[in-house]
């Protein structure tokens, strides 16, 4: 019997490092669905309720559904902007709000961006937030660090104060979060390119700038 | 304590750290195939090192490659506490491959990336550990087996 252990101790092994890798594996891999004709943004048709940066009339759309106290989504934040220095006019990035449920401070953190972008700020408070993410994500009271923020960028902080109560916020969060259930999205930061899912095994620089280069040659995504 | 003891000891104690090592690759592997390099543990830097070209050696995940390696040396190791005398001879490369290897990615996470992935750190220390029982083995007995 002796003879056989360490084959049956290394096939057991084996067996549980591989059994465990897939059924992590199948508990990690999104299901997402692309988006549908009517919800899919084309053109410049409804941007006045969406976060645009970079060229509104760009052919490529990357739409992010974000967490302002996800730290993958604050890296994520820093790439963006990269890549939307690399494509320049060819690529926009609208943002939309899925502040989960197990960040404190999330939501309230996607109501201060729109109480910002109600003064027409909306990025520069998307900046601070996640650059300042560290440190408002371990406060106690991360709202009074939102209204210096608020001062920081230049708002009138008494408007700021209402709006983040106000219902206009509140709607605007939820009406994202509402776009995000119905996609079947769980995790953040989750990215559609042209309305196409990007593949979780892309969600990387390579893989995203893949993404974005052929639906600018307008190839279908892999 | 015989020497013959003190190794079997010894190879089963590489044989644990490496299936700890195993796990470790195992989590990063999922997470570079389901795409998660974005979220691996919380931690920023993960993108950053995980999602670099660096991560991939022929459009494989190093971390693949890195789990083959562990579950290697788990093989060598055990079949080495059992006493065969040639599962040792094939430990030595593996671990010392995977040394240089680690030496290079550490290299490339502190001057090229400036960023640190905790679950690479922590597969590093495992394998500078196994390169550092491997060196605890008695060298004569290394060499001679059984």
């Amino acid at each position: 019997m002796k003879r056989y252990l360490p084959f049956v101790i290394v096939v057991g092994v084996a067996l549980a490092a591989f059994g465990s890798g897939a059924m992590l594996y199948r508990a990690k891999h999104e299901q997402l669905q692309a988006i549908p004709q009517d919800k899919a943004l084309s053109g410049n048709s409804g941007t006045e309720s969406m976060h645009i940066r970079g060229n509104p009339d760009a052919p490529v759309t990357m739409e992010e559904f974000g967490d302002f106290q996800c730290p993958p989504c604050g890296s994520f934040a820093a790439f963006a902007e990269q890549l939307l220095k690399e494509y320049d006019s060819r690529l926009r990035i609208v943002f939309r709000h899925f502040p989960l449920a197990a960040h404190e401070h999330a939501r309230e953190a996607s109501l201060a961006a729109e109480a910002a972008g109600l003064q027409g700020h909306f990025w520069e408070m998307y900046d601070v937030l996640y650059r300042e993410q560290a440190a408002w994500s371990k406060a106690p009271n991360a709202r009074e660090l939102f209204e210096s923020y608020a001062g920081t960028i230049g708002l009138n902080v008494d408007q700021f104060k209402k709006d983040m109560d106000g219902g206009q916020a509140k709607a605007r969060v939820d009406a994202d979060k509402a776009r995000a259930v119905s996609l079947g999205i769980n995790v953040t930061p989750t990215l559609y390119i042209n309305g196409q899912p990007v593949d979780p095994k892309d969600k990387n620089p390579e893989g995203v700038r893949a993404a974005i280069n052929a639906a600018l040659a307008g190839k279908p995504q892999a | 304590m015989t020497v013959s003891r003190f190794r079997t000891i010894l190879y089963t104690v590489v044989a644990i750290v490496a299936v700890a090592g195993l796990a470790d690759a195992t989590y990063l592997s999922v997470q570079a195939l389901t795409g998660e390099t974005l979220g691996c543990g919380g931690s920023p830097d993960c993108f950053r090192v995980l999602g670099s070209s660096y991560a991939k050696v022929g459009g494989v995940p190093v971390a693949l490659l890195g789990a083959f390696a562990y579950f290697c040396v788990f093989t060598f190791a055990t079949f080495a506490a059992f006493g065969y005398a040639r599962a040792r001879t094939f430990l030595i490369p593996t671990i010392g491959a995977m040394f240089l290897a680690t030496l290079w990615f550490l290299y490339v996470q502190a001057f090229v990336l400036h960023a640190y992935c905790r679950y690479c750190l922590l597969s590093a220390a495992m394998t500078f550990l196994l390169a550092g029982l491997l060196i605890a083995a008695p060298p004569s007995q290394r060499r001679s087996g059984e």
